[in-house]
């Protein structure tokens, strides 16, 4: 096991390693994604209460969900690299970014499309809504902040300390819908009993789910190659990487 | 077989889903094309380099 991890650590088996990967998480993804749809689109009833609208969850919750996965993700990722000061661990932070701000901003405007024909609104300042936009903002200002510092061990740290005085938004927004009298509605599958939801409804939102964090392992495994092969170009194996012209 | 009808709210499910699919594909493409570019420069620079010894 340490032995595995020691090797993780080193960029080349890495970069390998993740090149052998990827194709097969992408298929994987396809598949359930694919899998989902048919499920959610097509063999799904419809909601006795919500009508047809409800089907734009198989998008929301799941993006919903990973948003605050990917941010705690590189939270982690964070304190392991201001404590063991592991490269690796501010590539996947850095990578993790812009794929946890692309499923905030879906969940965002999956649940603002769903808003505007069941509450009649775009957009309310309620307290999950808010906090799922600042959640947003966070992942801009980590982003931001990358870019803007040149020195990338100072980047790091920077964006590390932010990641994680961030991650206190984590439980505001999941406990959002318990602590403030909001317009969202509350959980319906992570509950203490069982879901509220029919099992028809149930498998193809799992599957999506399953799917997106395929999907994350997939983007976040091409990004942090980019950034392996970036920080490595003045080292022997990338220049013949290069020169192969591959 | 065609695409299920979601009567009135078709529009806003079918926005969601196109949007959906457009960020993530979006986000496959531009890591891909990334690769491209990193190795090619780099290609470029060392064969200068190489030119001029």
């Amino acid at each position: 096991m340490w032995l595995w991890f020691h090797k993780l650590g080193s960029p080349k088996y890495f970069y390998t390693l993740a090149g052998k990967l990827i194709p097969w998480f992408g298929w994987i993804t396809l598949l359930l994604v694919l899998a989902g749809l048919y499920g959610g689109l097509i063999l799904a009833p419809t909601d006795y209460q919500q009508g047809e609208s409800y089907r734009i969850i198989y998008i929301h919750v799941p993006a919903a969900w990973m948003s605050l996965f990917i941010y705690i993700v590189m939270a982690i990722c964070g304190a392991i690299g201001l404590i063991w000061k592991m490269k690796m661990a501010d590539i996947i932070a850095s990578s993790s970014a812009p794929i946890g701000a692309a499923f905030t901003f879906l969940a965002l405007v999956t649940g603002s499309l769903w808003g505007k024909p069941m509450w009649g609104t775009w957009w309310t300042w309620d307290a999950r809504l808010t906090s799922e936009l600042i959640l947003l903002f966070l992942y801009l200002g980590f982003m931001g902040l990358q870019s803007a510092i040149v020195d990338r061990r100072t980047a790091a740290n920077a964006c590390a300390v932010l990641a994680l005085v961030g991650v206190v938004n984590i439980p505001i927004i999941h406990y959002s819908v318990e602590w403030w009298n909001t317009l969202h509605q509350g959980s319906t599958v992570m509950r203490m009993d069982k879901p509220a939801m029919d099992t028809r409804m149930l498998i193809p939102l799992l599957l999506m789910w399953l799917s997106s964090q395929f999907y994350y392992g997939t983007v976040l495994m091409m990004r942090a190659r980019n950034e392996v092969l970036d920080r490595e170009r003045d080292t022997g194996w990338v220049k013949e990487l290069a020169m192969e012209g591959k | 077989m065609g695409l299920p009808d979601f009567g009135k709210y078709a529009f806003y499910v079918w926005t969601s889903y196109g949007i959906a699919a457009f960020v993530m594909i979006i986000n496959l493409v531009l890591p891909m094309l990334k690769r491209k570019e990193i190795l090619k420069t780099l290609n470029r620079k060392l064969r200068r380099e190489q030119s001029k010894s």
